[in-house]
């Protein structure tokens, strides 16, 4: 491998589509052990350089995939996902596998449970092949945050490939999986498929169970797919989604069946577009981008018509509020008696525990900790964490009211394409604007996919946001149909 | 909302959240935390006297979710031998950690 080289190169690579990948196994020409032996083979060829899996889980993949071959021979029912090679985020626990989400304080830590998510797509059929990179805790807006060292963007590989689900978005682009899980905070799914050129869903808070995430802040915090194409999104999302009596947030109401519903034309939608979406600090090649997806809108027979938002400006500093005082109480965990790293230098319980956590943690996590507990502590509470509580209500009833008028708002996912490793590491609050265009729908706690809408005259990927109300995902998933058809 | 953060508050919340910080890691921290809190600032532009807080989305209407609490039975735990076989240090029911009171 060239990993020396200072030389961007590209390991893009389109995957086989989730139906034509089943259809060959369901019929036998197509074996699930050679599939996977052929992704394994991929992944040694390509992880040297764009450091996208943590850890392969071999034995497990060629286990299931042996008994999806044996079921097909047999003619017996296979599952939607029947052989389909799948990578995991490291945030999200698989029995007996590596999860370290990131971070050094896990380092070695092997969970005694499958991720309600996981167990899914292992119930489905899918072949999971490996853990993947992401961003420490899922703190992060580019990867380089990971304890293991930042995934590089295939596309273009001294960029960034976004963050914090980077190695999620980059594996599919890569062709290092059919599809993925990550999990989406502030906009960790949608900004890293974007600056990778994959579709990434986020869904409705309590669409997909959040048993086995390991919490960044759960209020927030959701799992959910990337794929290649907006239908095998779709699909993955039919999966995973569901109620699960381990998390009490997670959603009763009945799963459609979003790959048929994606199917569905876009014709006689509403499209919103809020003003406050392109202003300052919006790349003119992105807007560009998304003004032509847009048009392509209009031709499907859309309706396209102005919305207001005028709470967007305060999504950030609300969003870093609510985010870090989560972060702050559900990080508490991490203290060396159950699981993960313990100093050995410590004589003292409380040394233990800070020693340990000093130890354990890296920069930005711990950066967010001190910033939550200090917006939860005496005397800055209601200033900071109340505040933050009451603006959150004012963007997600704004949404509400846009929602009554149109069907879908669109986007851009990001202000810029992938930026370049380095860039914005040495200033946090740089990185954290870059999320200006997401953390409103993390806060509302409505659905969204980003969508592939067009290049740079460099070449990099611009992605379109979907947004749609509460469990309305169906509506996203036809309107990223439409913007994907008018791609070349 | 304009409440600068000083060294003294830094040391304070790292020992609250049992953080260690080196004197490097706290300059650093120091700056950081001041640049976020100004940013974080222009939230007291905002009159929101009298908006109900919103801390979990089963808390806003219309968003089509509601908490689902199961029902209180008593239902297998995880494996004791697979948690325990994952700390640090164990005696193969409690976890052992250093001591804490002198005696």
């Amino acid at each position: 491998m060239p990993s020396e080289t200072k030389i961007a190169q590209s390991y893009v690579e389109k995957p086989k589509t989730l139906a034509d990948l089943r259809a060959g196994i369901s019929r036998g020409s197509v074996k699930a052990a050679d599939l996977a032996a052929s992704y394994y083979d991929r992944i040694d060829q390509a992880n040297p350089r764009l450091n996208v899996y943590l850890s392969l889980t071999q034995e497990r993949a060629m286990e299931q995939a042996t008994r999806v071959d044996t079921a097909a021979a047999k003619g017996d029912p296979l599952g939607p996902l029947a052989g389909i090679p799948v990578g995991i985020k490291d945030v999200l626990v698989m029995q007996g596998a590596p999860t370290t989400a990131g971070s050094k304080i896990l380092k070695g830590y092997r969970p005694p449970y499958d991720a309600t998510a996981v167990r899914k797509l292992d119930a489905a059929g899918a072949v999971l092949l490996g853990k993947i990179n992401c961003d420490e805790f899922a703190m992060g807006s580019s990867n380089e945050n990971s304890a293991y060292g930042p995934v590089r963007n295939p596309v273009d590989t001294e960029r960034v490939p976004g963050g914090s689900s980077g190695g999620s978005a980059a594996a599919v682009a890569a062709n290092m999986a059919v599809a993925t899980l990550g999990s989406d905070t502030g906009g960790s799914i949608r900004q890293p498929a974007s600056f990778c050129g994959v579709v990434g869903v986020l869904p409705t808070y309590g669409r997909v169970s959040r048993y086995g995430l390991i919490a960044f802040a759960s209020s927030l915090d959701r799992v959910g797919p990337f794929a290649a194409n907006v239908r095998d999104a779709a699909t993955m999302l039919g999966v995973i989604a569901g109620h699960d009596p381990k998390d009490a947030t997670s959603s009763p109401a009945p799963v459609p069946d979003y790959a048929t519903e994606s199917d569905k034309p876009a014709e006689g939608l509403r499209i919103g577009v809020p003003a406050e979406y392109f202003g300052e600090g919006l790349d003119p090649e992105v807007r560009a981008c998304i003004e032509g997806g847009i048009q392509a809108l209009e031709t499907a027979g859309c309706t396209v018509k102005p919305v207001s938002l005028p709470h967007t400006r305060y999504a950030i500093p609300t969003y870093y509020l609510v985010a870090t005082a989560e972060a702050s109480a559900n990080l508490a965990r991490f203290d060396g008696v159950r699981y993960g790293y313990r100093s050995p230098a410590s004589d003292t319980l409380s040394a233990m525990y800070s020693h340990s956590r000093d130890e354990g943690f890296g920069a930005e996590v711990k950066r967010r900790i001190l910033l939550g507990t200090y917006a939860l502590s005496a005397g800055y509470y209601d200033a900071y964490y109340l505040k933050a509580q009451q603006v959150r209500r004012l963007l997600a009833e704004e949404f509400l009211r846009a929602f009554a008028k149109v069907d879908a708002i669109v986007t851009p996912t990001a202000p810029t394409p992938a930026f370049k490793l380095g860039e914005k590491s040495g200033d946090p609050l740089a990185m954290y604007l870059a999320d200006i265009y997401t953390v409103t729908a993390s806060l509302a706690g409505i659905c969204g996919v980003t969508v592939p809408c067009g290049v740079t005259k460099a070449g990099l990927p611009v992605g379109m946001q979907v947004l749609a109300a509460h469990l309305n995902e169906s509506t996203a998933f036809r309107v990223a149909r439409a913007v994907e058809a008018a791609q070349g | 909302m304009t409440a600068k953060v000083n060294p003294d508050d830094v040391h304070r919340v790292a020992e609250l959240a049992h953080l260690e910080l080196t004197p490097q890691e706290a300059q650093g921290m120091l700056h950081d935390l001041n640049a976020i809190l100004d940013h974080v600032a222009q939230l007291s532009e905002l009159d929101t006297t009298g908006v109900t807080p919103l801390a979990q989305m089963s808390e806003l209407e219309g968003a089509g979710g509601a908490a689902s609490l199961r029902p209180d039975v008593v239902l297998p735990s995880l494996d004791r031998a697979a948690v325990m076989s994952a700390a640090p240090e164990t005696d193969r029911v409690f976890f052992k950690v250093p001591k804490v009171i002198e005696r």
